[in-house]
């Protein structure tokens, strides 16, 4: 061995770990019963990987090694942290048995449980998104608090106390079960999403790109429960949303609205993936908003020119399931758009105090008011939405706009 | 700005298997890498196959020759490298400090030209 060979030791880990962490860290928790303690156990099981396998050699399977070690320097902590805990006698009961049960393979797939944990209604929604995105798709604290412009001690306080709050409200990380299981999916599911849109907005282009991390998330999701149309509405709506990327911002960097997109960008694989996977989902019987928005996403879509008919038939079936101002604020977009601008203004004017600070309530306010004509109020709609606007396609769009009024 | 931390050390310098001095070599080169991956500065790192694997290439008048070996007669040889990205050099200096191997060999910290004609 060269004096340098830990080096090429550490990528040998490093390998292992981007393709399997997310087990790896998984199956440790659905045995230690505690993310921290599972994620210490790992951390040492890589050093005393960088000893062993330099003696001799990568094992037969290094993911099988590393979840053995783990699991025994896991169970050796978590007995000294036992000592100040009450519930000692009946977590090593539990630890004990599913260690004698682990073969060195297959590992099973935890992850599905992992991800209900991290994204548990408890913890805030950036917590959630934090915990995912470090636990489960191996993300730095540095890597996360860039792409949602926080500092990055801020957000490594937050996954900490977030992992606290777990192990203190005693989640188990298990499987929600049945009665539980449509709050609980709409919580991983929203956390997802969220993922996905900041990585859809987000200018600079980041190393990670959290639009690939969410879709890999919703896979992973569908292949661990295959059968849920939500899972896949949801699947289906980040994919048609995704094929559009390289459209959505023109040549001169401005935000480009589906309908004037040039459709020769689109990623036609994706879209027919999303299709086929959204038509499996209806034909479940069992719609819910994921699914709708995925509709509306593939009407926006169709033909030459988007379906403004269905896309407000769709948003009223929304509505049901999401009464929210903005789901209202998009169903009245749709309605003017079909000819009926003041119904659409009467809708947008009572969400005024809901949505005085989104920037798509003045754009669409703006966009309604010179479709009937009121051309010096709509300005100023356009000059408040342009005030709100967070990143600089969007400004550049809302620009144009104005500047057609004169 | 980026750095090379180029690795030079004496094979008969570095701790033996099993003693105490080669774990925390081996943990120290783990918690290297992991700080520099933290930090978001890790650039590349590898190591070198030992220096009697190599084959000096070399053209004399036209004609490509060949041996086996560098022809350094100094005992330390580069053994690997890091390179990081960092703002100056007083950084790059902190990292190669947290490589072992530079309590037992030199670590040679070089900054990387960056070569831009359009300034």
């Amino acid at each position: 061995m060269s004096t340098t060979t830990p080096i090429a030791i550490n990528k040998a880990i490093e390998h292992v770990l981007r393709n399997d962490r997310g087990r790896l860290i998984a199956g440790l928790v659905a045995r230690l019963g505690d993310l921290q303690v599972a994620e210490d156990a790992l951390q040492e099981a890589s050093i005393s990987a960088m000893s062993h396998w330099g003696r001799s050699g990568l094992p037969n399977s290094p993911t099988g090694w590393l979840m053995k070690v783990a699991l025994n320097k896991g169970i050796d902590r978590a007995r000294a942290v036992q000592r100040d805990r009450k519930k000692a006698d009946q977590f090593m009961v539990i630890s004990a048995s599913h260690y004698e049960t682990i073969d060195e393979e297959p590992i099973p797939d935890d992850r599905l449980r992992l991800i209900f944990a991290c994204c548990h209604p408890l913890l805030e929604e950036k917590s959630r998104i934090g915990l995912t995105l470090r636990t489960v798709c191996h993300l730095t604290t540095k890597e996360i608090a860039a792409a949602f412009l926080d500092k990055e001690q801020t957000l490594g306080q937050r996954i900490s106390r977030a992992k606290d709050k777990l192990r203190e409200a005693d989640i188990e990380f298990e499987i929600p079960d049945q009665i539980s299981w449509p709050a609980r999916l709409d919580s991983v599911l929203s956390t997802i999403y969220l993922i996905f849109t900041t990585g859809y907005v987000n200018e600079d282009d980041s190393e990670r790109d959290l639009c690939a991390e969410a879709i890999f998330l919703l896979r992973l999701l569908d292949r661990l429960r295959p059968d849920d149309p939500e899972i896949e509405g949801a699947l289906a709506l980040v994919l048609l949303t995704d094929a559009r990327s390289i459209a959505r911002i023109g040549n001169d960097g401005a935000t480009v609205p589906p309908a004037e997109q040039n459709r020769t960008l689109w990623d036609m694989h994706k879209v027919e993936e999303a299709r086929e996977i959204l038509s499996q989902a209806v034909l479940r019987g069992r719609p819910g908003p994921y699914q709708i928005k995925a509709a509306i996403a593939d009407c926006h879509m169709m033909g030459i020119a988007p379906d403004w008919k269905q896309i407000s038939l769709l948003y009223g079936s929304l509505w049901a399931h999401e009464p929210t101002p903005v789901v209202a604020l998009n169903w009245a977009i749709a309605i003017a758009e079909i000819g009926q601008p003041e119904v659409a203004l009467t809708k947008v004017e009572a969400l005024e105090t809901d949505l005085k600070t989104f920037q798509p309530f003045y754009a669409a306010y703006a966009a309604i008011l010179s479709q009937l004509g009121q051309f010096d109020k709509a300005k100023k709609m356009y000059e408040m939405a342009i005030q709100l606007s967070q990143n600089s396609a969007n400004r550049n769009f809302l620009e144009k706009k104005l500047q057609k009024l004169g | 700005m980026k750095y090379m931390l180029l690795i030079y050390n004496n094979p008969e310098q570095q701790p033996a298997y099993g003693s105490p001095e080669f774990e925390s070599m081996m943990a120290g080169f783990f918690a290297a890498n992991e700080k520099m991956k933290s930090d978001g500065v890790l650039v590349d790192g590898e190591s070198l196959n030992e220096p009697h694997t190599a084959t000096s290439v070399r053209i004399k008048a036209g004609k490509t020759e060949t041996m086996d070996g560098p022809f350094a007669e100094t005992r330390e040889y580069l053994g690997g490298y890091y390179v990081v990205d960092v703002p100056d050099k007083e950084s790059a200096i902190k990292y190669a400090e947290m490589i072992p191997s530079a309590t037992f060999g030199t670590i040679e910290v070089r900054a990387m030209m960056d070569y831009d004609p359009a300034g």
